[in-house]
């Protein structure tokens, strides 16, 4: 059961085999017996999602329900819920409960999704490890030692050990396709505005966009088809309509054009990965894809450009939890600049104060031109790359990550080598371009993800090039060991 | 030793949109503490900013009024400082490319000379909130309905060289603001508020050090804060002490500028384009629908008033002063009123009773076709200036048409000859040696002398004599 796709649950609950209440408090139960040990969970709400599992059934039973009907997910706890804490992984937010749902949120529950919990992630979404959470880390379900990857490394960890059927994430520099990728799953960063930031907790503003992590690209369609589209709370969400996106899954890939950049097979990159980053690519070959050798002459400027973006956007954003309003408030402040200073420090990590102080500094007056401003226009080259690539490639391929995921505690005490993790994805979200990671033959036990980048608003394409592979091969459905019980339906 | 003032003033108008500038909740004054503050207002955490159009089309017009050079595309900033009635810990507005440029208005100084005012620039920005300090125990509470209400700023030019200059130059934008519908310049509100940058230097050198002076909530205080504010300055100078730039409190209670905080003290704003906001973008066919139907501006109403209705430039500026005004003498004239007498009724008569009574011309109890009823009286002959301040009392008191009154009270002319020819003759005859005494005067001293009967003759009348009339019989009687 836990193993089924969406389309299959979809079927089963369609025909009667089982009902949505069913469903969810199996989902719970294995919740309830693995979650302890991954800690994919900050918040559960067993008592809404059966209520709203019995709603989903009625519904069902009416002939009237969508795709997603009765099917349990679980949300980013970057997602506002009304009525439902929303921490973001932070000890700032662990008592805030917001009033609104966020859009993908209020989305996904029109589409008759379940939710049965807040996901764990790095605090503020800034991490690429799941270490920063307030909550604690997050295990890899392929191996307890090793990060499941981040910053949505709770859902990417959630969907891998199969504790829901899907997940949100958000990815502003690879937060989606890195978790992905290192817990050996599907994740999909959208196109930049194709999905309503509303009601999303912002890390960077110019670069945040939320995205499904699923089984496969096929769940990551039907996913995409309910929260994507303009959403008149979110200015800079695209008014581009939306099309089919199961409707082009089965397209064959003859003639496909397929760049490899070369600047993303470098002396970085792990051997076992390069190695089964190559042979998916054969597999495309195989179903008749060309494949070329592209360049993109800036991409080593991505990850220093993004640690000038991310934070300067960051400590803006950051700005309003001062412990006025909402969120933590230290113990009697003496005046308003002791409230300010206690309440940030107390209540904010190492990371997320990293960032914020890089971010401040890169905006003051005098460096401003210096940083932001040649931040921003090396983001232009960097878009302007992908421009000319795409004029000769329909998609570009390559490894998600590096390396495969690493142990706990390993990069920690390291926030540069933490930060290269996410070499290969910055640049598509600098660019605003959608990304995919879909696994591929593991390394060394490891899982692997293949990064496919396609043009803007070309997310139908990327889910059907990477269904194909899930069709053609097996790697999508390789499962962690010991996680099999219940599956009683 | 001769010192030149040099004022450039920051003028911020509240813009009178229904909902907030970048979200839903209302804009109305006067709510309970933070009834009128949504998510967005409150800074709550994944909640974004959607810009109001109307805001936009406010600005467009101004830009039009003051001829200005429109910026088809502008850019939201964000202002990055911490302050409790400052929700998200920025605020919106903008920085480097405000939505209206280069413009002008032009001042009408007391010596009746003309001046031409330069406007930097003027954008679009939200408010904060407010801090009470009332009865919290020793804390501080927030009101954030004001939080996310739509501001013009409009930055001057430093053209200003006197308080009464600055003075003249603030009621002029506040005039255009207020005749083109997008402020209701209320002060006292605060949906008007003026900062004034005020410098002295010797003359024609270069240009002083400045300081920037807060809390100037009425037409008044900033005159007297920067007639104060120059003086201290020169004092400085002259002792061979030197002006530090500061930003300095307005006090109306003790009359003088008191230090807030130095430059050393002032923020980094870190200012940067807010991510969450598209650039403004315009298009002609969004600047045509803004600016279709802009009322006519209040100083070229000035120029057609004077020559339309042959008034003089003083009255044709006092009755385009407000729209709302403008709008009552032009009814008062297209109802039969003589333009020139409407004129003078109204910056006269029923100015006087507004200012008594301390309401404006929206609240006058004489309509303007009431008015035009009472000057068409004076008009005809059927009463006389003086019995026309009668009804005029009447008629704000209770109401009623001109007509009306004089019928009910009797106040209609004596234009009867017989009649009045009645009065003439007992007037004459009560009075024999005023008679002599005129009959034997020089014409000039008679012309003096005639008064006194003419007097006599309206106090027998009860005024409603028609004192043309009398005039003539008098000195046909006197002199026969």
């Amino acid at each position: 059961m836990h193993s089924k796709s969406i389309a299959a649950l979809g079927a089963g609950l369609r025909a009667g085999d089982y009902s949505s209440v069913d469903l969810t408090r199996a989902f719970l139960e294995r919740i309830d017996r693995y979650d302890e040990d991954l800690n994919c969970f900050i918040t559960l709400a067993p008592e809404r999602a059966l209520a709203r599992a019995e709603a989903a059934d009625k519904l069902i039973r009416s002939g009237e329900a969508g795709p997603l009907a009765g099917i349990p997910i679980a949300h980013k706890d970057i997602f506002c819920t009304n009525g439902l804490k929303t921490s973001c992984g932070s000890k700032m937010l662990d008592s805030f409960i917001a009033p609104y749902d966020a859009t993908v949120v209020s989305r996904l529950d029109e589409a008759g999704a379940v939710m049965l919990g807040k996901t764990n992630m790095d605090e503020f979404a800034m991490g690429s490890s799941n270490e920063t959470s307030h909550y604690g880390v997050v295990r890899n379900p392929w191996d307890r030692n090793l990060v499941p990857g981040g910053s949505s490394g709770g859902s990417a960890a959630a969907v891998a050990a199969r504790l829901c059927v899907a997940a949100t994430g958000t990815d502003t520099g690879g937060s989606i396709r890195q978790p992905a990728a290192l817990c050996g799953i599907t994740g999909l960063k959208p196109t930049y505005g194709r999905v309503s930031r509303y009601g999303m907790i912002a890390f960077a503003s110019s670069l945040d966009q939320a995205g499904p992590l699923t089984r496969s690209a096929e769940d990551a369609a039907a996913i995409l088809q309910a929260i994507a589209g303009f959403d008149r709370r979110d200015s800079t969400s695209a008014q581009e309509p939306v099309p089919d996106y199961s409707e082009q899954l089965e397209d064959p890939l003859v003639g496909l054009k397929i760049g490899l950049p070369k600047e993303y097979f470098n002396e970085g990159l792990d051997g076992e990965v390069a190695r089964s980053i190559e042979l998916a690519v054969d597999e495309y070959r195989r179903m008749g894809a060309t494949v070329m050798d592209i360049s993109l002459p800036n991409s080593g400027l991505s990850v220093a450009t993004y640690y000038v973006v991310a934070p300067a956007e960051c400590s803006s954003n950051l700005s309003r939890f001062d412990g006025v309003r909402f969120g933590y408030r230290c113990q009697e402040p003496k005046n308003l600049e002791d409230l300010y200073k206690r309440s940030r420090s107390e209540g904010f990590g190492a990371e997320v104060k990293r960032r914020i102080l890089i971010g401040t500094y890169a905006l003051s007056a005098g460096y401003y031109d210096a940083y932001y401003l040649k931040a921003q226009q090396i983001r232009h080259l960097i878009s302007d790359d992908f421009r000319q690539a795409f004029e000769k490639v329909d998609v570009i391929m390559g490894p998600t990550s590096p390396t495969t995921a690493f142990a706990i505690g390993e990069k920690a005490d390291d926030p540069v080598t933490m930060y290269l993790s996410d070499i290969y994805t910055i640049a598509a979200n600098l660019a605003g371009l959608p990304g995919i990671s879909i696994p591929v033959r593991p390394a060394a036990g490891r899982p692997v993800g293949l990064q496919i980048v396609g043009n803007y608003f070309q997310e139908a394409k990327l889910l059907n090039v990477a269904h194909r592979l899930q069709r053609e091969s097996d790697w999508h459905l390789a499962e962690p060991l010991g996680f099999s019980s219940p599956s009683r339906i | 030793m001769q010192w030149e003032t040099v004022i450039g003033l920051e003028i911020h108008a509240q813009l009178a949109t229904r909902s907030k500038i970048f979200s839903g909740a209302s804009t109305a004054f006067g709510a309970e503490p933070n009834t009128q503050a949504c998510a967005v207002d409150l800074g709550l955490p994944g909640v974004l900013p959607v810009l109001n159009r109307e805001a936009v089309v406010m600005a467009v017009r101004f830009s039009a009024a003051i001829n200005a050079d429109l910026e088809r595309r502008s850019v939201f900033a964000r202002k990055n400082y911490f302050y409790p009635d400052l929700p998200k810990g920025y605020q919106i507005s903008q920085f480097e490319l405000p939505i209206v440029g280069r413009g002008s208005v032009e001042i009408l100084l007391e010596d009746g000379e003309i001046r031409t005012i330069g406007v930097t620039r003027a954008h679009l920005e939200e408010d904060a909130g407010k801090s009470l300090h009332g009865d919290f125990h020793g804390l501080t509470g927030i009101d954030l309905n004001r939080a996310g209400t739509p501001l013009l700023e409009i930055v001057s030019e430093p053209d200003m060289r006197s308080a009464k200059e600055a003075v003249a130059y603030a009621r002029k934008i506040h005039q255009i603001v207020r005749y083109i519908g997008i402020c209701d310049g209320n002060m006292q509100e605060g949906s008007f508020r003026a900062d004034a940058n005020v410098s002295v230097r010797r003359s024609g050198g270069e240009l002083g050090t400045r300081a920037e002076l807060k809390n100037l909530n009425s037409f008044r205080f900033l005159e007297r804060a920067i007639n104060f504010e120059v003086e201290r300055q020169i004092d400085i100078l002259e002792s061979g002490g030197k002006v530090v730039q500061e930003t300095r409190l307005y006090d109306p209670e003790r009359d003088e500028t008191r230090s807030m905080r130095s430059k050393e003290e002032a923020n980094d704003y870190r200012y940067f384009p807010d991510p969450d906001l598209l650039p403004v973008e315009l298009d002609d066919a969004f600047i045509a629908a803004a600016i279709e139907g802009m009322p006519e501006l209040p100083d070229v109403r000035r120029v057609r008033f004077s020559e339309e209705y042959a008034l003089g430039n003083s009255d044709a500026a006092q009755l385009t002063a407000s729209r709302e005004l403008a709008d009552y003498y032009e009814a008062t004239v297209e109802e039969g009123g003589d333009p020139r007498l409407a004129a003078n009724w109204v910056t006269g008569e029923l100015a006087a009773a507004l200012n008594r009574e301390g309401s404006d011309i929206g609240q006058s109890p004489i309509t303007a076709s009431m008015l035009a009823g009472l000057l068409q009286r004076i008009s005809d002959n059927t009463i006389s200036g003086k019995i026309a301040k009668q009804v005029f009392d009447a008629m704000w008191s209770s109401g009623g048409s001109a007509d009306e009154i004089i019928e009910n009270q009797g106040l209609k002319q004596i234009t009867d000859s017989v009649a009045l020819e009645g009065i003439v003759d007992e007037v004459v005859n009560a009075n024999p040696s005023q008679v002599d005494a005129y009959r034997q005067a020089d014409e000039k001293k008679q012309i003096k002398m005639l008064g006194f009967f003419v007097g006599q003759v309206m106090q027998a009348s009860k005024g409603k004599a028609n004192p043309k009339q009398v005039n003539e019989l008098l000195r046909r009687k006197l002199t026969s």
